[in-house]
């Protein structure tokens, strides 16, 4: 039971490290232009490429970081010059839209990419070594990839918190995510701001992509959708715009996720004794196995409880005028 | 330092600002008078880059800044406490007083800058781990203040210090401003609070309706009939 315990707690660690290292990124933009960047989710997915590929080319792990990292990056910035700078200040409609296209175009370039090359849509991930595995400490066995995840989200989380309180462009970062113009009074250059959450958001997301497509085990051009949708979710949460929101946001969805999973059919689970039978039949009834495939409904339902407590998120603070 | 000349600002279809010329000279205090909605504050806005002037021209110490972007703008050396005060309220009243300085390479000069903000405001001194939207309105509007003279200004542009405030901050803002132009800053000064702008200013201008309608030394405006119907006495505004 313990070990049952233990294994899903790092589970829901590890699945609120990818949420969280997501919904930062979207998140410190949408706190500066107050654009929501569906195709963030399509970063990961290009970084997922660019690992497989690196690995694929018999590649070691410590080259294919960076090269994946770089290349993610580069597609982030590219993204914010070609497709979000020209229509900076207009409707927020639109922006949404152009970014609905660059995941289109993202996702279509890719998938031309694969067919080219003579790859199928679903290719397998090369496991690097040093990823894949179990580890096991006595009778707890957890998935290698769930211990990084984990610990990278708390490292690369870590050294975001540093950067935006302790450098000047951090400090610039959040000044412009409260009050735009009154930023750009301080003398901020509002581009190289706006390019740097889009440079940082992209390597978390790279990070989060590596990571996602190690425990998956196969990769196509569209794994991008449910986890920006989730960490659109756990953003939301936190409220939208705040970092440490999107953080809290981030882990408190990914631990709802696991919980609900784990406690699905949970009455089949327990060992024999350790329960009477009637609590066991009262389990068995009320939390069925067929619970898990309700797991996002859950989460939604959730979402919609916490907006109806704290419309503004649960960091959130509410919208202030932003008119200079 | 400052010259505008027939300075035109347009919102889509409406000017809101047109012909507006006015001088600010090295170490003066010039305040921008007028009623609500005569276009001071867009005209300030447009000093700072905010806005764009659909015509006419805005020259700083012999350069032409009217297209220029705001962060060019305030690293020239003018400083734009808005209206509003709009300080960072979720961040704390030390880092409000760094972004200031933001720009700045210098730590050590910043460093001493600080001291200097804080010997002037030294309630600020112990908030500085305070987030910025806990502080009073007075206490808001001193760490506005502050915040823009960490950068170190050249020309202090202050947009309505004093809207808002109880009548004993009111004086002590207006102190602070008297002092601030006894150490030479050069400030340009927009205020409804037409007697006390006119009590510290060297000269005035009186915006009316996007216009200028008057100018001239504070201490004849002072006694001008029209300023004094408008706005010292009450009465309608007829220049």
């Amino acid at each position: 039971m313990i070990e049952y315990v233990v294994q899903q707690v790092v589970n829901a660690l590890a699945a609120g490290s990818l949420y969280a290292l997501m919904a930062v990124g979207l998140a410190m933009v949408f706190g500066i232009l107050r654009l929501i960047n569906f195709a963030h989710g399509d970063l990961m997915m290009i970084a997922a490429y660019v690992a497989a590929f690196g690995l694929g080319a018999g590649l070691a792990l410590e080259l294919t970081i960076p090269l994946m990292v770089g290349g993610t990056v580069l597609v982030g910035l590219l993204m914010e010059r070609v497709a979000y700078r020209p229509i900076r200040g207009a409707p927020d409609v639109a922006t949404l839209l152009s970014s609905f296209a660059v995941g289109q175009i993202l996702q279509n370039g890719t998938l031309l990419t694969t067919r080219l090359a003579g790859q199928p849509t679903l290719i397998a991930f090369p496991a690097p070594a040093g990823l894949g595995g179990v580890a096991a400490v006595g009778p707890i066995t957890v998935p290698l990839v769930n211990i990084v995840s984990f610990v990278a989200g708390i490292v690369l989380l870590g050294m975001l918190t540093v950067f935006v309180t302790r450098t000047n462009l951090g400090l610039s970062m959040r000044a412009a995510a409260e009050d735009l113009s009154a930023a750009q009074l301080m003398g901020i250059k509002v581009n190289r701001v706006v390019a740097t959450a889009f440079a940082i958001g992209s390597a978390l997301a790279a990070t989060a992509g590596l990571l996602f497509a190690v425990q998956a085990g196969q990769i196509n051009p569209y794994i991008g959708f449910t986890p920006v949708l989730k960490a659109f979710i756990a953003a939301v949460i936190g409220g939208f715009g705040s970092i440490a929101g999107a953080v809290l946001g981030g882990y408190i969805l990914g631990a709802l996720e696991v919980f609900v999973t784990a406690v699905a059919g949970i009455g089949d689970i327990l060992p024999p004794g350790s329960v009477s039978p009637e609590v066991r039949a009262f389990l068995q009834q009320w939390l069925p196995s067929a619970l898990a495939s309700y797991r996002d409904a859950i989460v939604f339902l959730f979402l919609i409880l916490v907006l109806l407590v704290r419309p503004q998120g649960i960091l959130g603070q509410r919208d202030r005028g932003d008119s200079l | 330092m400052l010259e505008l000349t027939g300075v035109e600002i347009r919102y889509g279809n409406i000017r809101a600002v047109r012909d507006v010329s006015l001088t600010v000279g090295q170490g003066e205090l010039i305040t921008l008078i007028g009623s609500n909605g005569a276009g001071k504050t867009t005209t300030l806005r447009s000093i700072s880059g905010l806005l764009r002037a659909s015509a006419g021209r805005i020259m700083f110490e012999g350069e032409d800044i009217t297209r220029a972007p705001t962060d060019r703008i305030v690293a020239m050396g003018i400083s734009h406490c808005p209206e509003g005060r709009r300080i960072f309220g979720s961040l704390t009243v030390g880092e409000n007083l760094r972004l200031g300085a933001v720009t700045r390479a210098d730590r050590r000069a910043v460093a001493k800058d600080l001291g200097e903000v804080l010997e002037i405001f030294p309630v600020l001194e112990q908030r500085l781990g305070q987030a910025g939207g806990t502080l009073s309105g007075g206490e808001q509007q001193m760490l506005a203040i502050g915040r823009a003279l960490m950068s170190r200004p050249r020309l202090l542009l202050l947009d309505e210090p004093s809207l808002g405030l109880a009548p004993l901050m009111v004086e002590r803002i207006f102190a602070t401003i008297a002092e601030l132009k006894r150490q030479g800053l050069t400030i340009l000064l927009v205020e409804q609070n037409v007697h006390h702008a006119l009590d510290v200013a060297d000269r005035a201008y009186v915006m009316e309706t996007g216009r200028m309608s008057l100018e001239g030394p504070a201490h004849v405006l002072r006694r001008d009939p029209r300023v004094e119907q408008a706005y010292l006495g009450g009465g309608e505004v007829r220049a």
